[in-house]
């Protein structure tokens, strides 16, 4: 985004305010550490900087940074108008720009682990809180009277005796010369105007429109335009290229090789340089590649399946969490429950395909793109290319969807190679086919998950993960458990289950993996919820009740209480199938009832899903609402429609031909509630997702008595 | 390459171009509109649907030569200010999640309410099932176009 009004920078600029103004700014060393104050003198474009997010010109026109990336999650909205609460401006009148890569300014800005809200909040109120009083000090000062007398509101401060009022841009220059507040007072929960309200987003208007500029529209003067072959083959190389008939085609600049570090391996293709999109992909069409499969032909879906399958029976795997001890229980028990659950690799299909534009200067590199860690992005570049940190300048635009692969740095890296052997800006942009089969993917993961009842109640349950490990694959040691087999469960299971383990039997293959919307919650929630529905079965309990037996814990409780009361769980009628799950990921549960029955051709139809979400504080009612509806299509779409199968070492689907997406005539009636506490925040944009899919399983199980353990699955052939 | 005469957004425009690039580039890399957005380049998700003479159209699938003198509409030709009746539903229905299929779905929207200006849930299946929304924002594309029908139906 630019900035709305250029006239009002530059004239800051040539009162030459920015070089006087001091910066306060928050430096995040980790998400949720206490904040420490740092002093700069590096004021910001946009009038006079209060801190790093905060900028006032001297006619009052309020900026406010979003440092996280926009990726359809809200952030763009949720920043400023946690912001504008606590500074008191009105959130329609003020600019919102997105904030470069700069972990000093602003401390860590890694979209992911929905953390936007929950990793920031209690330091941006804060600093909020605090320009509003420096602010109101200032004002106070002016007039010689005392600060208790004034007060803040719609970006101005009032003098409440005498009705003085003076506009932010007057008092901001004073302001900016004084001494944060130790200690401000924050706004109580009952006294917010913004926070809570279902306020419509800034960023909407300009995605009705096409004003909204992602990655993939940002142009430069004298950009051009790269495609790049790669070898289709998981990890393969180029052995040589042909680039006599493309270098034929109108338009075609230059064909060359890149190779750059995807993990372990190099990643190796052919880019085409034009000055057309088009004429770039028409000259992909005719180069002649021939490939080097780097030894992978063997990866095949099937094998893999029956190799996790095999390891599960006979492996018992690192032990990632063990509450008394299944082993003896389970030894003892004649029936048993013993069952596989498998879930497959997924593409992340954002919407807009991965593309970046890069401008290699020498020895400087700016970047423009769809980018979910610009801040990551500006250590990884710098590093890589030898360049200067300070002189590495990220961009975020808007994201269209990211899911996790945008905080992937390969694509970044790939762009500014690119410009430095092209020696101009150079916009790359993937296709759909590149982007879907090139990964880093989900991986797909099974489990065996045992388990007896005595009595109506859980004597023991024991649960093996087999898949591959993302953490493997960021360097992590192979000899502990994955730190994410546990994700998912709600842990308050622990208090009531006496016997219960979990443990990940470590499997590797070649394919590259990467965090996929709510990662390995995604998949584990799909088999612990499964199988508490087989033991409360197996117990002859009802299954939402059997959930409350065991989660006493009060939110859980009522949470649980909420969803039976919305879905009309207790005067469900014949015909009809109710299914429950209850997840919790990100600091946030949610839980879901499915309700589904038979159409008139005796197909599974869902009639409707009902969601309660309890992520103690949020910002903005109408986006956590939004954000669980999507969470929900997506389940849907990775439960019931689409997986990435693998053959010879190929991923097989390309394009949305064959990875078929849910479209609107698949979609149930979504309602989606929220739990109002003043606990602390929790995740929105992840937590939504786990419980879908288990919810829907049950619920065909209770109507159909089928239990469908492996996914995707045909809703039409159950 | 060859010099096209094109009708977009109620203006002559002209490109030199090779005369099979597809409309969707033509407008996003030569006519500096890219509210039109690069989905799959196979129909296959709808991002790229603009209208041709007031139908929807694929443009990714469209070589600019054959256009012709058909008018070309594009999100940013629908109205100044975000004012159409389908771009006012999709605010107050506060539609878009990442907004990288809106331009399509808008377009497809209008296309489907000038056919038909009380379209049923079915009707509304029928016209937006081409359509992809990574985000899941379904369920509120299907409210705002009820309520952009309604708007409609209002006005005239
Ligand atoms: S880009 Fe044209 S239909 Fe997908
Ligand atoms: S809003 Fe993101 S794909 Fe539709």
């Amino acid at each position: 985004m630019e900035p709305k009004d250029i006239s009002r920078r530059k004239f800051i600029r040539a009162t030459g305010l920015s070089a006087t103004a001091l910066t306060l700014g928050f430096y995040f060393s980790g998400e949720s550490k206490a904040s420490t104050i740092i002093k700069g003198e590096d004021a910001e474009n946009y009038g006079v900087s209060l801190n790093s997010w905060i900028h006032i010109d001297t006619n009052g026109k309020v900026t406010i940074v979003c440092h996280r990336a926009e990726m359809g999650q809200g952030a763009y909205q949720a920043i400023p108008q946690m912001i504008a609460e606590e500074l008191e401006v009105n959130l329609n009148e003020v600019n919102i720009i997105f904030g470069k890569g700069d972990t000093v300014k602003y401390g860590n800005q890694i979209t992911g682990g929905s953390s936007t809200v929950r990793g920031t909040y209690k330091n941006l109120l804060k600093l909020s809180a605090s320009a509003r009083e420096m602010l109101v000090a200032a004002a106070a000062a002016k007039w010689s009277v005392q600060a208790a007398e004034c007060f803040a509101e719609s970006g101005h401060v009032t003098h409440r005796p005498s009705g003085k009022k003076m506009h932010y841009g007057e008092l901001v220059v004073d302001a900016s010369k004084l001494e944060a507040p130790k200690n401000v007072q924050l706004k109580k929960v009952e006294d917010y105007k913004l926070i809570r309200k279902p306020l419509p987003r800034q960023d909407t208007p300009l995605k009705t429109n096409g004003t909204a500029v992602f990655g993939i529209d940002k142009k430069l003067p004298g950009m051009l335009y790269a495609v790049v072959e790669r070898n289709p083959r998981l990890r393969g190389k180029v052995k040589s290229y042909d680039d006599s008939a493309t270098l034929k085609i109108p338009g075609v600049k230059k064909v060359f090789k890149v190779t750059m570090k995807v993990f372990d391996t190099d990643r190796e293709g052919v880019v085409v340089l034009a000055d057309s999109t088009w004429a770039a992909m028409q000259g992909r069409k005719a180069l002649k590649v021939v490939w080097d499969d780097a030894g992978f032909e063997y990866v095949n879906t099937e094998e893999i399946y029956k190799k996790m399958k095999a390891d599960l029976q006979s492996k018992d795997g690192l032990s990632a969490k063990k509450q008394g001890d299944p082993d003896p229980v389970l030894a003892q028990q004649k029936n048993k429950l013993d069952v596989i659950y498998e879930t497959p690799y997924q593409a992340h299909a954002c919407m807009e395909p991965l593309n970046c534009v890069a401008h290699h200067k020498g020895d400087s590199i700016e970047i423009w793109g769809p980018i979910q860690a610009p801040d990551w992005v500006q250590g990884d570049i710098s590093q890589k290319m030898g360049i200067k940190k300070e002189n590495v300048h990220v961009n975020m635009t808007f994201l269209g969807g990211g899911f996790g692969r945008k905080a992937f740095l390969d694509y970044t890296h790939e762009a500014c190679l690119i410009s430095k052997e092209a020696g101009a800006p150079v916009q790359v942009i993937w296709t759909r086919e590149d982007d879907m089969t090139q990964g880093p993917f989900r991986p797909g993961v099974s489990y065996r998950a045992e388990g007896a009842v005595n009595n109506g109640e859980i004597s023991a349950v024991k649960f093996r993960l087999c898949g591959q490990n993302i953490g493997h694959w960021m360097g992590s040691k192979k000899d502990v458990p994955n730190d994410s087999v546990l994700e998912g469960f709600q842990p308050h299971y622990f208090d009531n289950i006496k016997n219960i383990s979990f443990s990940d039997i470590p499997f590797e293959t070649p394919i590259p993996i990467m965090w996929w919307r709510s990662v390995y919650a995604s998949t584990n929630g799909f088999a612990y919820e499964s199988f508490m529905d087989e033991l409360a079965i197996a117990a002859g309990k009802d299954p939402l009740a059997f959930r409350k037996q065991y989660l006493k814990n009060e939110r859980c409780q009522k949470l649980l209480e909420k969803v039976e009361q919305v879905s009309g769980w207790k005067s469900r009628k014949p015909k009809q199938g109710y299914g429950v799950a209850i997840t919790e990921c990100f600091n946030s549960s949610v839980a879901q009832v499915v309700k589904v029955s038979k159409d008139a051709t005796g197909k599974i139809k869902i009639d409707k899903v009902w969601a309660v979400i309890d992520c103690g504080w949020y910002v903005n009612s109408d986006t956590v609402r939004a954000q669980v509806e999507g969470s929900i299509v997506m389940a849907l779409g990775a439960a019931t429609n689409h997986e990435i199968h693998f053959k010879d070492g190929l991923a097989v689907e390309k394009n949305f031909t064959t990875y078929r997406m849910p479209r609107i005539n698949e979609i149930p009636p979504i309602e989606v509630f929220i739990m109002d506490n003043n606990e602390d925040a929790g995740g929105v944009g992840e937590p939504g997702l786990p419980p879908f899919t288990p919810a829907l399983t049950n619920a065909i199980f209770d109507l159909t008595g089928k239990r469908i353990r492996k996914l995707p699955f045909d809703l039409a052939k159950v | 390459m060859a010099i096209i005469k094109l009708h977009v957004n109620g203006k002559e425009k002209e490109v030199d171009v090779d005369p099979l690039t597809p409309v969707l580039w033509v407008l996003r890399d030569h006519l500096d509109l890219p509210g039109t957005k690069f989905g799959c380049g196979v129909a296959a998700c709808g991002a790229c649907t603009i209208h041709i003479d007031g139908l929807p159209v694929r443009s990714c699938q469209l070589p600019v030569a054959g256009v012709g003198t058909k008018k070309i509409t594009t999100i940013e030709g629908l109205s100044d200010n975000n004012t159409h009746p389908v771009q006012a539903a999709w605010i107050e229905e506060q539609v878009p999640q990442c907004g990288y299929c809106q331009s399509g779905q808008i377009m497809a929207a209008v296309a489907l309410l000038q056919k038909k200006k009380s379209p049923t849930d079915a009707d509304i299946d029928t016209a937006m099932q081409g359509h992809i929304c990574r985000c899941g924002t379904y369920p509120r594309i299907r409210e705002a176009i009820k309520k952009a029908s309604q708007k409609m139906s209002a006005k005239s």
